[in-house]
């Protein structure tokens, strides 16, 4: 036997290993494929032998090959036959191989079954490990319906190694079996719970790529995740949670404004760019899906875009990249956040990398505005002449297009500048994009009617200069413009000084040498042309002009006629012979030139892509139905199918049908008109410009007078630049006349939502140098909104949209083998195949027993927990509310009712040091303990509630848990310490800003009791906006307290001199506003006002009511309630950070005013009592030292406030000083309620 | 997910290839060849991120690479996959190799492209990073390679003197990929630690 070993051993010394082959290759560089199929023949010899050792290192030859791009599908069996070697080495070199080259057609897998089981359940854990690694690469739904039981089971294995590929893996057995994935669910949830911090990390994994997928099944997760986000310092599991949020987001609004303050926290705390950065972009998602306008994250905003700028002016290429990148995100929704940056955006145009420049292309799509957008074209106009032929210029071409050319030309306001910036580009040599910048000079002439005389005297030069573009090879792309140009000048013919000349440039031998279709073109549009002429010289006494033109056609079109091109030839021939025919009668003397006109009269609409597509079958219409009955579709034409195009209104119902009878005809252009008058954005038609011909239907065309404020004739090739100085001037000269403007601006807001519809319009607008309409492509009658986008079918992921919140019924179970052929087991594997499923079927119907019983036990808590919460409001949130670890320990219900729980619950102390962080950065370290010792009060009291279905186990899982939580809490406090102490200033004004509304501070709301009766309970708080320096906002919470429905609540407010409501535009100044939700029994809901206020020195009392209906079963009666809005001069102040020197220096500069306070008897600790400052009045602390503290804060109108607070025992002195006494005096006053209170 | 991973050196020569869905053997050389076209052309400190691969699908995708000496290290990820994450993957990858090998060069990864895979197969499993932490994918790694060795036993001791017979007519000297000398940023490796 050893023998034989040896001797094996001896005859595999002289085999070709792996190293050999790979030695080999690289000395027959030159005949290397040659070299590879000896070798290859070799390997098949080896693999004919019954050593496995051979075979395996065969195999690992073929491994290799297969890389070099070898097929080695024809040796799979033997690969199986190595996989199922006993010996780790082989069975290792065996499964690679698989995992390279086998796949879902590969028909051996079938055969691997059995192999794999027996692997997986193999005692030694590498073996499993293998044959998981191996099957993760090439599960096929066959082998994943008889695994899927087995690999469930690894997930409780004892080793972590196996546990976590073993979850890993799930996630490729449930995309081919999705029949596996509520099965599996249970179990692998738990194991987001794992001890095992890889194990733990394997299960996010799979559970975000679930969620990705189809996000809505896993909403019920979030306050699991959130409870990791929070505990977790794995940063690859954070970055994959933080990812995840940012794809739940978008569904649950609520979900966001919970995240947004971990998520700043982490911004400040992590020192991974990776973990920053996806944090930014979640907390972007969140604001995307947050509505906009809320003041209080604007200061979030602030804070990404402040990061990613730090991000984008680094010198790591990577973080200015995915700065670029998220930037372009933020951009979508908060415009205005971005374009403060724009210096720096348009520096990225000038990095040498071409990634970055592209990124920064695609920022400057969404920066320019009217003002700007002449300037930053023209930047891009220097970058292009600098980028001489690389990709990157062609890229620049396109983004010049597509700025100028968004939102249908929103951003031009002088469309002679765009015309010469299009010009301009004509002048790039070798670019690709020849008919993109053809097609705009198309579509603007086509669809700007005031510029027609310019273009087609722009265009009538470029014909002329044809040469220069042509250039001396064909290979130009830019060619294409001449297509273009030659059209315009053909179709708008009237518009030309001297089509003569054009006529003749479009006729000159080179021409041929174009291609095809242009040349075709230019046939057509010479006949045109032709027709002008004609018509110009008709009457004229001496026809002699006419005559010359006939001929040179005569002349010239010949060489058409021979063009290759059949496009071109028949046209020309036609043209010809129609010309030789007109000679003819103008040698007679005929008049002819009206005839020949009549061949090209009519307007040709633009006429929107897809239209024909979009179509609708008309109601009532029936392919099928004998075509000779009555068509009663004929009159159904003109009523829109209402329920599919209630909000299309077909504003260009162009009637190209001239069969429609006169009195329709008539009857339509009335009510056309009737709408013109009505759209003030609308130009009518003026008297004065007639049009050429005269088409049914072409009346109602919008024909513009020209206001021209800049010559038209410029003499050669325009230069875009001195468009930009006119501009320039003319818009000084436009702000001289301010009153107009405020007009205006209101005007223009609104005409911004109707974009589409026609664009920027002369009187409406500020800007625009010439009265422009911008026609509306055409679109069929009653089209379809487009939303063809139909998502892939074949997504594998589709099949994965599975509810996993119901309940397991019966007969969803993995399948368990029950009959297993006896050939390759030993009997201890036996025993363990058989022990296991059953262990695990008893398992999991225990576990479905004990989950009834904790459901109604969740459910009877959930009860007491909502009673909770009520008695909560009714003492104004004076209470901690319940902790989310509650919902989290009760979550295995999984009832939606519980996330509504969580997300409508304040965030609270998983985070503590949010409390810390947001009340002030002095009181940072003894709050945090406090609110530590707050939070486990409650945690204690839980449990001590009679509770029998948790296990000890549970409770022990719990205490490590607030260790650890406390061991977070105290890095987090050191970590505090030392941002205080570098850039506190800059950590304070986020922090202060978005956590205010959340403000998780236990004994602390700034929500106070408005009104209040037997159905309905209002609390209030008032807030300044940071960007109006005019504007409060009221967020209102209505919390029904009735069993009825509560709905149609119009709030309303008495308006004083002083202050107003904010109401919508229309709405008169006693109207109230509606509440935009209704309640149902025991719901509450928060709405916002905004209110306007002229000074803010004094407080004051505004009276309102709210009315609303009570519907019951029966009835509904009308109700009101009156209430009192107190605005206090705290409301008017906005926590606003201040650095100890400009305090300092606000200080010393003598204009403030100063006034004191002393608080006799507070019993409260120091830092209680600046946080309570903080807190209640919206101060922030500048400096503290022991017991003496210096606050700032800042009035909505830019007040300075500043506090310098000193106690000794029981008393507190405040000096105080600010800009406005009387100001100054009543927020001391209202301090000092404050104070009385407690 | 990562779709993915690929390594080659500086001529496009693969070095390693795994792609965690299916093409076949001309399509993977294909995307192989153009990935290699993609990331030599561009500069030594530009980013490292790239756009559309046209063959490794959609606009989902991205090209992850980091270049070490003579090789490039590529990674092909969906939207799903954190940017600067992979790039710290790529590092520790890098660096686990550097363990293993003893001062990692091109020709270890060219003959033991086996040994590589296997390493890999610590961190990746199916196109999900299944483990991040250097020191667990080292011990693992080892562990399997010593139940190798003591699976070879004497038996394999003839084979392997062969083999280090062979291996003292190296064609070339190894040339050190020494990842410690070249100065790349890595923005955050302590994530991982």
């Amino acid at each position: 036997m050893a023998l034989k070993i040896v001797k094996g051993s001896i005859d595999r010394m002289f085999d070709k290993n792996l190293q050999d082959l790979v030695r080999g290759i690289r000395n027959h560089k030159e005949d290397e494929a040659k070299y590879i199929s000896t070798c290859i023949d070799e390997i098949k010899q080896e693999l004919k032998q019954d050593n496995i050792a051979v075979k395996a290192n065969a195999v690992c030859k073929l491994t290799y090959l297969q890389m070099l791009g070898y097929d080695v599908s024809w040796a799979a069996f033997n690969i199986v036959e190595v996989m199922s070697s006993s010996k780790f080495t082989y069975k290792r070199i065996g499964y690679l191989a698989a995992s390279q080259c086998f796949h879902e057609g590969t028909d051996v897998i079938m055969l691997t079954t059995n192999q794999i089981r027996k692997d997986l359940s193999s005692p030694n854990q590498y073996d499993t490990g293998v044959a998981l690694t191996g099957l993760s690469c090439f599960v096929t739904p066959d082998l994943a319906r008889d695994l899927a039981n087995d690999i469930m089971t690894l997930m409780s294995h004892t080793k972590p190694y196996i546990r976590k590929k073993a979850v890993l893996i799930m996630y490729k057995v449930f995309l081919k079996y999705p029949e596996s994935l509520r099965p599996a669910f249970p179990r692998l949830k738990e194991k987001l719970e794992d001890p095992d911090p890889g194990v733990q990390s394997a299960a996010v994994n799979v559970i975000c790529e679930l969620a990705r997928r189809n996000p809505k099944n896993y909403l019920s997760l979030a306050p699991l995740f959130f409870k990791l986000m929070t505990s977790s310092t794995n940063n690859w599991v954070l970055i994959k949670i933080i990812k995840l949020f940012g794809a739940l987001t978008p569904l649950e609004p609520r979900l966001g404004k919970k995240l947004i303050e971990p998520l700043t926290n982490l911004i400040h705390s992590t020192s991974a760019m990776s973990l920053l950065y996806e944090c930014v972009n979640t907390v972007i998602a969140v604001l995307i899906s947050l509505s906009s306008g809320m003041p209080n994250h604007s200061a979030s905003i602030q804070l990404c875009v402040q990061k990613l700028r730090i991000l984008i002016e680094d010198s790591d290429q990577n973080l200015k990249y995915l700065g670029l990148l998220a930037m372009s995100k933020i951009l979508k929704t908060h415009p205005k956040s971005v374009q403060s940056h724009k210096d720096l955006i348009l520096q990225c145009l000038d990095d040498k990398d071409e990634s970055i420049r592209l990124r920064a292309l695609d920022l400057l799509y969404g920066m320019v505005s009217k003002k700007n957008l002449m300037e930053i074209v023209k930047k891009l106009m220097l970058h292009v002449d600098k980028a001489e032929g690389t990709t990157y210029r062609d890229e620049l071409l396109t983004k010049i297009i597509d700025i100028c050319s968004q939102s249908n030309y929103q951003y031009i306001t002088n469309f002679e500048w765009y015309i010469s910036i299009l010009v301009e580009l004509t002048r790039l040599e070798g670019t690709r994009h020849g008919h993109l910048i053809a097609s705009q000079m198309l579509d603007v002439a086509i669809r700007v009617k005031a510029i027609r005389a310019f273009a087609v005297a722009q265009m009538a030069t470029l014909l002329d200069n044809a040469h220069l573009l042509t250039g001396n090879t064909q290979r130009n792309g830019i060619c294409e413009v001449l297509y273009a140009a030659a059209w315009i000048c053909g179709e708008f013919a009237e518009h030309l000084e001297d089509p003569m000349l054009t006529l003749e440039a479009m006729l000159r031998p080179k021409v041929a040498t174009l291609p095809g279709h242009i040349q075709a073109v230019y046939v057509q549009n010479a006949a045109k042309l032709f027709a002008t002429v004609l018509q110009k010289h008709e009457g004229e006494t001496d026809s002699q002009a006419a005559q010359e033109t006939s001929q040179l056609l005569i002349d010239r079109l010949p060489l058409f006629v021979q063009s290759a091109n059949l496009e071109v030839q028949e046209r020309a021939s036609c043209i010809l012979q129609l010309v030789k025919y007109i000679q003819k009668l103008q040698q007679k003397n005929v008049e002819v030139a009206e005839e020949v006109t009549a061949l090209f009269a009519g307007e040709l609409n633009p006429v929107a892509p897809k239209a024909q597509k979009k179509v609708p079958i008309p109601e009532g219409l029936d392919l099928d139905a004998w075509i000779n009955e009555p068509p009663s579709e004929s009159e159904s034409e003109d009523e829109k199918p209402k329920a599919v195009f209630a909000k299309e209104e077909p504003k260009h119902s162009r009637s190209r049908h001239t069969e429609v009878d006169e009195k329709e005809l008539a009857r339509r252009r009335e009510a056309r008109k009737q709408e013109q008058a009505n759209n003030p954005f609308y130009i009518k038609a003026s008297p004065s410009s007639q049009k050429v011909y005269d088409a049914p239907g072409v009346e109602h065309i919008p024909v513009v007078q020209i206001d021209l404020s800049v010559p038209l004739k410029v003499p050669g090739m325009p230069m875009s630049d001195q468009y930009v100085k006119l501009e320039e001037e003319r818009r000084q000269k436009e702000k001289a006349d301010k009153k107009k403007k405020e007009k205006k601006k209101k005007r223009e807001k609104r005409g911004k939502g109707r974009k589409g519809d026609s664009g920027p319009e002369s009187e409406e607008d500020i800007t625009p140098a010439h009265h422009v309409d911008i026609v509306t492509e055409e679109m069929p009658e009653n089209a379809l909104p487009s939303d063809d986008d139909d998502k892939d079918p074949n997504d594998p992921h589709k099949a994965l949209d599975i509810d996993l919140d119901k309940p397991l019924a019966d007969s969803e179970k993995l399948p368990v083998r029950t009959h297993r052929p006896e050939v390759l087991k030993s009997p201890a594997e036996d025993r363990d195949d058989n022990t296991i499923p059953q262990e695990t079927k008893k398992k999991s119907s225990k576990d479905k027993k004990e989950k009834k019983k904790d459901k109604e036990k969740d459910r009877k808590r959930s009860k007491e927990d909502k009673k909770k919460k009520k008695k909560h409001k009714d003492v104004e949130e004076e209470l901690p509310e319940s902790l989310p670890e509650e919902v989290v320990q009760s979550e295995e219900t999984k009832e939606a009712s519980d996330l509504d729980f969580w997300l409508s619950s304040a965030p609270v102390p998983p985070v503590a040091q949010v409390v810390t962080v947001s009340s002030s950065a002095a009181a940072a370290t003894v709050d945090s303990s406090s609110a530590a010792a707050a939070e486990s009060e409650p945690e204690e009291l839980k449990d001590t509630e009679p509770d029998d279905t948790k296990s000890s186990k549970h409770k022990k899982k719990k205490q490590k848990k607030e260790k650890e939580e406390k061991e977070k809490k105290k890095k987090k406090r050191h970590h505090h310490h030392h941002h205080h102490h570098s850039d506190a200033g800059a950590e304070d004004s986020v922090q202060n800003g978005t956590v205010e509304d959340e403000e998780p501070l236990p004994p602390m709301s700034n929500y106070s009791l408005l009104a209040e009766n037997s159905y309905i309970k209002m609390v209030c708080d008032i807030q300044g906006n940071h960007q109006d320096e005019s504007k409060v906002v009221v967020s209102v919470i209505f919390e029904n307290k009735s069993d009825s429905f509560l709905k149609s609540m119009e709030f309303n407010v008495l308006d004083s001199l002083n202050s107003k409501l904010q109401r919508p535009d229309g709405a008169g100044p006693h109207d109230g506003l509606t509440v935009p939700f209704q309640l149902p029994p025991g719901v509450s809901n928060e709405a916002r006002f905004v209110f306007s206020v002229q000074s803010i020195v004094m407080p004051q009392k505004l009276k309102g009511t709210l009315t609303f209906i009570v519907k019951t079963d029966e009835s509904s009666t009308h109700e009101k309630l009156d209430f009192k809005l107190h605005f206090t001069c705290t409301s008017y102040l906005i926590t606003t950070p201040c650095y100890s020197d400009a305090y300092a220096k606000l200080l010393e500069s003598g204009d403030l005013k100063g006034s004191s306070l002393r608080l006799e008897g507070v019993n409260m600790p120091f830092h209680h009592l600046l946080a309570r400052i903080c807190f209640h009045h919206h101060f922030s602390v500048v400096e503290r030292i022991d017991s003496c503290a210096s606050m700032y804060s800042r009035s909505i109108q830019g007040h300075h406030v500043c506090l310098l607070v000193k106690s000794s025992d029981q008393t507190v002195s405040i000096d105080a000083k600010c800009d406005e006494p009387s100001l100054l005096g009543n927020v001391l006053d209202e301090i000092k309620q404050t104070f009385s209170k407690c | 997910m990562i779709k993915a991973i690929l390594i080659f050196n500086n001529h496009g020569k693969p070095r390693l290839s795994k792609f965690y869905e299916h093409y076949t053997e001309d399509t993977e050389q294909q995307i192989i060849r153009e990935t290699f076209h993609l990331v030599s052309k561009r500069d030594e400190n530009v980013c490292n991120f790239l756009e559309g691969g046209l063959l490794i699908g959609g606009s989902d995708n991205k090209l992850i690479y980091r270049h070490y000496a003579t090789l490039y290290f590529v990674f092909c990820v969906d939207s799903s996959e954190s940017e600067l994450g992979i790039l710290d993957l790529i590092q520790v990858f890098v660096e686990t190799l550097d363990k293993c090998f003893e001062n990692v060069c091109e020709l270890d990864l060219i003959f033991h492209m086996d040994k590589v895979h296997n390493i890999l197969a610590e961190m990746v499993m199916g196109g999900m990073v299944l483990e991040t932490n250097m020191s667990e994918i080292i011990t693992q790694a080892e562990a399997q390679s010593k139940m190798e060795k003591s699976e070879a036993g004497i038996a394999g001791a003839p084979a392997r003197a062969v083999s280090a017979v062979k291996n003292m007519n190296l064609p070339e000297m190894p040339k050190n990929i020494n990842i410690g000398d070249i100065s790349i940023k890595v923005p955050n490796l302590p994530s991982f630690k």
